[in-house]
Formats: C-alpha cells, structure tokens, sequence
C-alpha cells in the first residue's frame, strides 16, 4: 500500500511538471488529467473513496473536458506552440521560483513538525454528507449561492446573445 | 471492502475482461441479424450457416487485425494511438463494480461503497477517448464528431448522474451490492420509473448509440471522430461501443430491474448456495440481454433527433425532471422516516 502511494505521487509530481513545462497546450492537459488521476488515487489509499470518485467525476471528468473543449475549438497550431517556447525562457523561472520559496520552507516546517495526521479510518459518503449538511452547512450554502450567480450570469450572456441573432434574422 | 482486495478478486479480472471482450464480438453480429430481421432482409447469414452466420463476427475480426495499420502522418501521433485504448479501457474498468450474482458467490471483482460512482467516473473519462480521437485525426469531419461527442456526453452525464440518486436515497448506499438487495421486495422501476426514463436516455447518449448517435451521424459526418480510423485501432472503437452497451444494460438492471434477483413472488422459490449463485447470474445475464436487445430495437424503429433537438431535450426536461425526482424521492424518505 506505501508502495502504492510512492508511485501515485511520483507520477502526480512528474505529470504536474509536464503540464507547466509542456509546450503543446492540448498536450499539457492530458498530462493535467494524469495528474488529477494520480491525486485521485492517493485519496483512495488515504481512505476517502468518496473524495477520489469526486476528483475523478468533477476535476477530470468534467472540467478538464471543457479546458479540452476550448482548446480544440481554437484549434491551437503549431504558432502557438513556438509562442510557447518563446515565453518558457529560462528566466522566466526565477520569479516563480522565489515566490514558492516561502511555501517550500511552510511545507518543511510542517513535515519536520509533529507526526502528521492520516486518516486511519475510511471516510464513506455518509460521513462526508453528514458533515457537509452539518458544521459546513454555510459553506454548502455560500457555494450554491456563488453557483446560482454563475447559472444566472451565463443566462444573461446566452439570451442576450440569442436575441441579438433574432434581430439579425 | 478491504484493501488490498483478497486473491479471488484478482482470479476474477480475467475471466470478466475476456467474457465481455468476446459478448461484444458477439454483439457485433447478433445486432445486423437483429436489425436485419426487424428491417425485413437477412443480414449476414453466409458464413457458417449451421450457426446462424455467426462466422461472420470471427471473419470481421481477423479482417480488422490483418488490416494496414494507418495512422494519419497529418494528425497527432500520440493521442491517434490513446484515444481508443482509453475509450476501451475505461469502459472496461467499469465493469470492476459490477455483482453478477447475490453476496454470498463473491461473483464481483470489489464490492465498493463508490461503486455507482465509480460507473460515473468510467463513463466520464471515456469522454476523453472520443474528444481525443476526433482532435488527433485533424480532419474537419473527426472533429465535428468529437466536438458533439464531448459536449453531448458532459450533458448527459449530469443528468446520469442525477437519476441515479434517487435509487440512491431509497437504498441509502452507493454499493451496487446494497441497491440489488434494497430492491428484494419492489423492484426500483415502480417508486423510481422517472429516474429509470432519464437514466435510459442518458445512457443512450453516453454510449452515442442510434438515434443519439449524432457525434458519428453518417450522413452528415461520414464516420464521425473515427473517420480516420481504421484497422485495429477502429475495431477498439466498435468494441467500446459494445462494451459501453453492455454496462449500460447493466446498470439499468441493477438499479432498476433487481439485478440477479427474481420477481418478489419468486424469489422465495431460489434454492441455496451454488445453485443460487447459477440462477442469479443466469437471471441477471436474461436480463441484461432483454436490454440490449430494446436498445438494439430502439435503434431499428427511431430515427435520428437534431443535435440541437438533442441538446434542448437535455437541458430543458430531463434536467428539471431528474431535479423533481430527487426533491420528490428525498420528501418522500423524509416523510415515511
């Protein structure tokens, strides 16, 4: 099982560093999903199913598809790809990397820290609902008003757009 | 469920895998007969006529793999080569939650408290195999098709997923397990009939069959996001076909139809021990192939919706509908406590 869960993070860091270093936009987002698998597979071992089915259902399966979506739809070339190439400069690394230096130290402090907590017993999709419907109650409540804003936004746009097409007609 | 699985679960993943490799191979065949016969002509009927032309089915398959193997030089070479191999491996590793027969036959490779979850997953990842093969071919056609793939398949699958809950609610469990044994006195089809109509149509355009088959429509697209498939390579695609039927059978049988068990009135009749374990798969394979043959009638007797017809549908009934049935379901658990 420890076994398991060295592989799944290699291969989440790995396909992470391909998607910012990858060049082909198309290309980065399936390494993107390989990533959101790997993640995905280390909640499993971690003992929350429920959580690594969601990962794979809403990030891989839903999201990442409509990243895909729009990539395809641009119909990004080989332009796009020298553009790319042209921004990925070695230098364009040294702001990034000092940025995250203060995380890398947070992250050392953490683990060199007391023993962190694993889950050592399965969290089942009862216990998430109960707690989601229980002390989170006003997170599920601020996230479903943030989704209904979002519903309503993008109605405006779609029939805003639609009625412009009737005028045309 | 114990992790890691024990040893039987590992026996099991062959037998299933090449069992339902070959069904589809079958399928393949049994369908032109089928629709030959509904259509009035004879289908293929030549090649071993003392089995019904079933020869046909082999010779197909052994044409696919001594086919040149194209692959466009035009295209993306990486994701030509993925893209059916995804399709076919994520709806064969759907196939990990499926019970084939009652608790005590161990006849399920993991019996998982994801388990209908875990169908959803499989099913939304096959989205990628479709969207990949009609963007790496680099052909107008493939990708009209794949375009129509993905974003008919996202739609659907929330709403998939929303009919799905209400079996949920009245289980109480995402184990497929649990749902079957839930149903032992009234199968799910009564309280849940909406769920079971949308969970149907859902299940037709997850798997992009007729008349949802737009993402493929012949005579608009030629062949779709496989137009420049051929080969192997095609023949993966054809199979995940299949296999995306077959799981979606089902599925509709165990959370509709009662999986392995018999009619409430019969299931009394059900000896013990082996012998029920040979009658529950033996029932829930009849039933699993009385749906495959309604959608293969569906196919014969519907014609093509408009992709826009399609899409509307989605969004304005069943969306709501599958919502109503959840709220309904839900008041209803809540009321008789």
């Amino acid at each position: 099982m420890e076994s398991l869960f060295y592989i799944a993070a290699v291969t989440a860091l790995a396909s992470t560093v391909l998607v910012v270093t990858g060049k082909n936009a198309s290309h980065a987002l399936i390494y993107l999903i390989v990533s959101l698998l790997s993640v995905a597979v280390i909640f499993f071992l971690l003992g929350a199913p429920f959580a690594a089915a969601l990962e794979i259902v809403v990030y891989a399966g839903a999201i990442v598809v409509l990243f895909l979506f729009v990539v395809m739809m641009l119909n990004l070339g080989k332009g796009s790809v020298a553009r790319e190439s042209a921004w990925l400069r070695p230098r364009m690394w040294i702001l990034p990397c000092l940025l995250t230096i203060p995380l890398f130290l947070g992250l050392v402090y953490a683990l060199s820290g007391e023993s962190v907590q694993t889950a050592a017993s399965m969290v089942g999709p009862k216990t998430v609902g109960t707690r989601l419907f229980g002390p989170y109650l006003l997170a599920v409540e601020l996230a479903g008003i943030l989704l209904l804003a979002a519903l309503v936004g993008s109605y405006h746009l779609g029939r805003r757009y639609l009625s412009e097409r009737r005028e045309e007609v | 469920m114990e992790f890691p699985p024990n040893i039987w679960s590992y026996v099991l993943i062959l037998p299933i895998a090449v069992g339902m490799l070959v069904t589809a191979l079958i399928l393949v065949w049994w369908e032109r007969r089928l629709l030959g016969w509904w259509q009035d002509r004879k289908g293929p009927n030549r090649v071993w006529p003392w089995a019904g032309g079933f020869g046909q089915a082999i010779a197909d398959a052994v044409k696919l793999l001594a086919k040149d193997d194209w692959v466009p030089p035009f295209g993306d070479r990486l994701f030509f080569v993925l893209a059916p191999a995804i399709v076919a491996g994520s709806m064969l590793m759907a196939y990990v939650v499926v019970p084939w027969a009652p608790r005590e036959s161990g006849l399920i490779i993991t019996d998982s408290n994801i388990a209908v979850l875990w169908f959803l997953a499989m099913s939304s990842l096959a989205v990628y195999g479709v969207l990949l093969a009609g963007f790496a071919s680099n052909n107008k056609y493939a990708l009209l098709g794949g375009l129509r793939a993905a974003a008919q398949m996202v739609t659907y699958e929330v709403f998939m997923a929303l009919s799905l809950m209400g079996v949920v609610i009245l289980a109480g469990s995402f184990s497929l397990l649990d749902i079957v044994e839930d149903q032992a006195e009234l199968w799910n089809i009564g309280p849940q009939f909406v769920g079971f109509v949308i969970f149907l149509l859902a299940g037709l355009a997850e798997t992009h069959r007729l008349p949802f088959d737009l993402p493929e429509a012949e005579h608009e697209l030629t062949g779709g996001f496989h137009t420049e498939y051929s080969g192997m390579k095609f023949g993966l695609i054809m199979a995940a076909e299949y296999l995306g039927l077959i799981i979606t059978s089902a599925m509709i049988v165990l959370l509709f139809f009662g999986g392995w068990l018999l009619p409430p009135a019969l299931q009394s009749l059900v000896p013990t021990g082996l012998a029920s374990a040979l009658v529950g798969l033996g029932v829930f394979a009849a039933k699993i192939i009385v749906f495959i043959n309604f959608f293969i009638l569906l196919r014969a007797a519907i014609p093509r919706p408009r992709y826009d017809q399609l899409m509307s549908l989605g969004w304005k009934i069943l969306l709501p509908l599958s919502l109503v049935n959840v709220l309904g379901t839900g008041a209803w658990m809540l009321w008789t406590g």
